[in-house]
């Protein structure tokens, strides 16, 4: 595994909120580095600084200090190095929500054409590509339907079809399985393992469910903003 | 794919009320609008009714409609007789309340003398007066149709035609009889005493008396070098048509026109209010979703045309549904409502203007939302 390619690589990534008295640091020079294919868990305490971790990742807040790549592109070194973030996350970056987070105005359907449309495909390309996209992950047959009448699990699989929808290398997962039994996260987390191999893509989540720690590839542990160690799955 | 459209038709029932809301604030400020207008042009009307050019009045007075005003009823003769002079009519008005079909009327008496200008000029239904006495002819607004027989005084008046858009500046729809039957309604509603002083002769000629002469000039006459000719008979003052249209406006409907102006501008300043809450609301509600939208990759446009568009479709449907019903209900009105293309049109620009400007609360609210709220649970 360790052979393959690096996707996702932090180094010396620090984070902080605040000054002198008041400073929070959220996150002490972490390094991680994710290869293509992986599958790892962000693990620790609240306050630990995973979801911070997962953020500086998605690009979606400030590093402090550190540098960032993602896909073989240096993203962040003292600055962001592409002006353009959100096409950024469009391009590379898929994410998957503990509560979904699908659009309740659009159908299930246009829940995933709706980020190929983002990408700037036409409508008909990607209402073909959603449809494919969602017949892949077994739930196809609910395009039409509205998020509030599908079920935790279908709703869960269709927040990954969005997710895949631009094919992105990095797949970012808060709390995926939180909502879901056992048996369904179990299922979930084979369909994420299944989309790492297949596409050559990396997946961090974070979670507290220990009944799926066994899936992971690498469990990394946080504590007060530091990687404390990391350990196969 | 119409973000804005499809949000709409999933909370369609919730939209579309708050669009008959919106619709029901359109409608009263349309109606003040058609109310102002109606204020203004009614009091033109009356005005403009005689097609005259120039108004001589009792001299020192801004009469008949700003201050009341008596010159002789001869005085027609004489100021027909002035050359460029065309025609001239002697001409009364009175406010009166007669009983009809068992409800009061407040009406507007104009007493002209048939032959001459100041009667009605477009008959809408019926036929003008041909008889020398006891004939009207009424505004619709009064309710009364041909054939009616209305009590004035003692005696009995038949309503031979209607006209249209007749009314004063307070409203009441306008009557036309003879302008001997006006003198005479003059005398007969006058308090007894004065009867019985005009019995022993005491005023004699009071009655011979009207409150204006009209006149209407031939084709290329100098109307301001006539007004300035009667002026010089001490006893008169002379008005041009553009002076009394202008008096009237300023002394008489200024007031009422202002108080309504200003109401007026109270409630579109409501309304803007109304609106720009609702827009952000409406955004606020969506902060997750914008935020989700966001960190998948949205860019500021598509946000923006998310609100701008919302907001757009609500202020323009408020405003088409207010149209709709000031329409279907103006002609209940006591008053005349009048609205005029250019007033609807405007109104929708400042709606339109407003729903921007309110949007752009909705906007700027959006635009602050942090993608990472569509991390939290």
């Amino acid at each position: 595994m360790t052979s393959a390619r690096i996707i996702v690589d932090v180094q010396g990534v620090a984070k902080h909120y605040g000054a002198g008295e008041t400073r929070v640091d959220a996150l002490r020079s972490v390094d991680l580095r994710v290869h293509a294919g992986e599958v790892v868990a962000l693990l620790g305490p609240s306050g630990s600084g995973k979801t911070t971790l997962l953020n500086v990742i998605g690009c979606i807040i400030d590093p402090s200090a550190g540098k960032l790549s993602l896909d073989g592109e240096a993203v962040f070194d003292g600055h962001w190095l592409r002006r353009d973030l959100r096409r950024l996350r469009l391009e590379k970056i898929g994410f998957i929500f503990q509560a979904h987070n699908l659009l309740p105005f659009l159908t299930a359907r246009e829940n995933v054409a709706v980020a190929l449309h983002l990408a700037g495909m036409k409508a008909d390309a990607a209402n073909a590509r959603a449809q494919e996209l969602l017949d892949y992950l077994e739930v196809g047959h609910r395009a039409t339907v509205k998020p509030a009448l599908l079920s935790g699990g279908e709703a869960q699989r269709v927040a990954i079809a969005r997710a895949l929808a631009n094919s992105p290398r990095i797949i970012l997962a808060d709390e995926p399985t939180a909502a879901l039994d056992s048996k369904r996260a179990g299922i979930v987390m084979d369909l994420l393992r299944k989309l790492a191999t297949e596409q050559d893509a990396c997946i961090i989540a974070v979670t507290h469910d220990e009944k799926i720690f066994d899936r992971f590839d690498k469990l990394f542990h946080l504590r007060d903003g530091v990687l404390v160690d990391d350990a196969g799955g | 794919m119409n973000l804005a459209l499809k949000d709409v038709q999933h909370n369609l029932f919730r939209f579309v009320l708050t669009c008959a809301g919106l619709g029901l604030l359109m409608t009263v400020v349309l109606a003040m609008i058609g109310i102002y207008n109606g204020l203004v042009a009614d009091a033109l009307n009356i005005v403009k009714a005689p097609q005259a050019d120039l108004w001589v009045v009792e001299a020192g007075t801004q009469g008949p409609f700003a201050e009341s005003s008596s010159i002789p009823a001869d005085t027609s003769d004489a100021v027909a007789r002035m050359a460029g002079v065309a025609a001239a009519g002697a001409i009364t008005y009175q406010t009166i309340e007669a009983d009809h079909a068992g409800r009061t009327m407040r009406l507007y008496l104009i007493g002209y003398q048939p032959g001459h200008i100041g009667g009605p000029i477009h008959i809408a239904e019926g036929r003008g007066i041909q008889q020398s006495h006891f004939e009207i002819v009424a505004d619709r607004k009064s309710g009364l149709v041909p054939g009616d027989v209305l009590r004035l005084g003692r005696d009995r008046y038949s309503v031979v035609g209607l006209v249209e858009d007749t009314m004063n500046s307070g409203g009441d729809p306008a009557v036309f009889l003879t302008l001997a039957d006006a003198m005479d309604l003059q005398t007969r509603l006058a308090p007894a005493a004065a009867r019985v002083q005009a019995a022993r002769g005491g005023v004699a000629g009071a009655g011979a008396n009207v409150a204006a002469v009209i006149a209407r000039l031939e084709p290329g006459a100098d109307v301001v070098a006539l007004a300035a000719t009667v002026r010089q008979w001490k006893h008169l003052q002379a008005l041009t048509q553009a002076e009394q249209e202008n008096l009237l406006l300023v002394s008489v409907v200024d007031r009422a026109r202002r108080q309504i102006g200003l109401f007026l501008g109270i409630l579109l300043t409501v309304s803007a209010v109304v609106i720009a809450l609702i827009i952000y609301t409406m955004t606020m509600e969506k902060l997750k979703q914008i935020a989700t939208l966001k960190l998948i990759g949205a860019p500021d446009r598509t946000i923006i045309a998310l609100i701008v568009q919302q907001a757009l479709v609500l202020g323009m449907t408020g405003w088409a549904i207010g149209l709709t019903l000031i329409l279907l209900v103006k002609d209940v009105f006591p008053r005349r409502v009048l609205l005029e293309p250019f007033n609807v049109a405007m109104l929708g620009a400042i709606i339109f203007v407003v729903c921007l400007a309110a949007s752009g609360l909705g906007v700027r609210a959006a635009l602050k939302v942090d993608p990472a709220t569509a991390l939290g649970s």
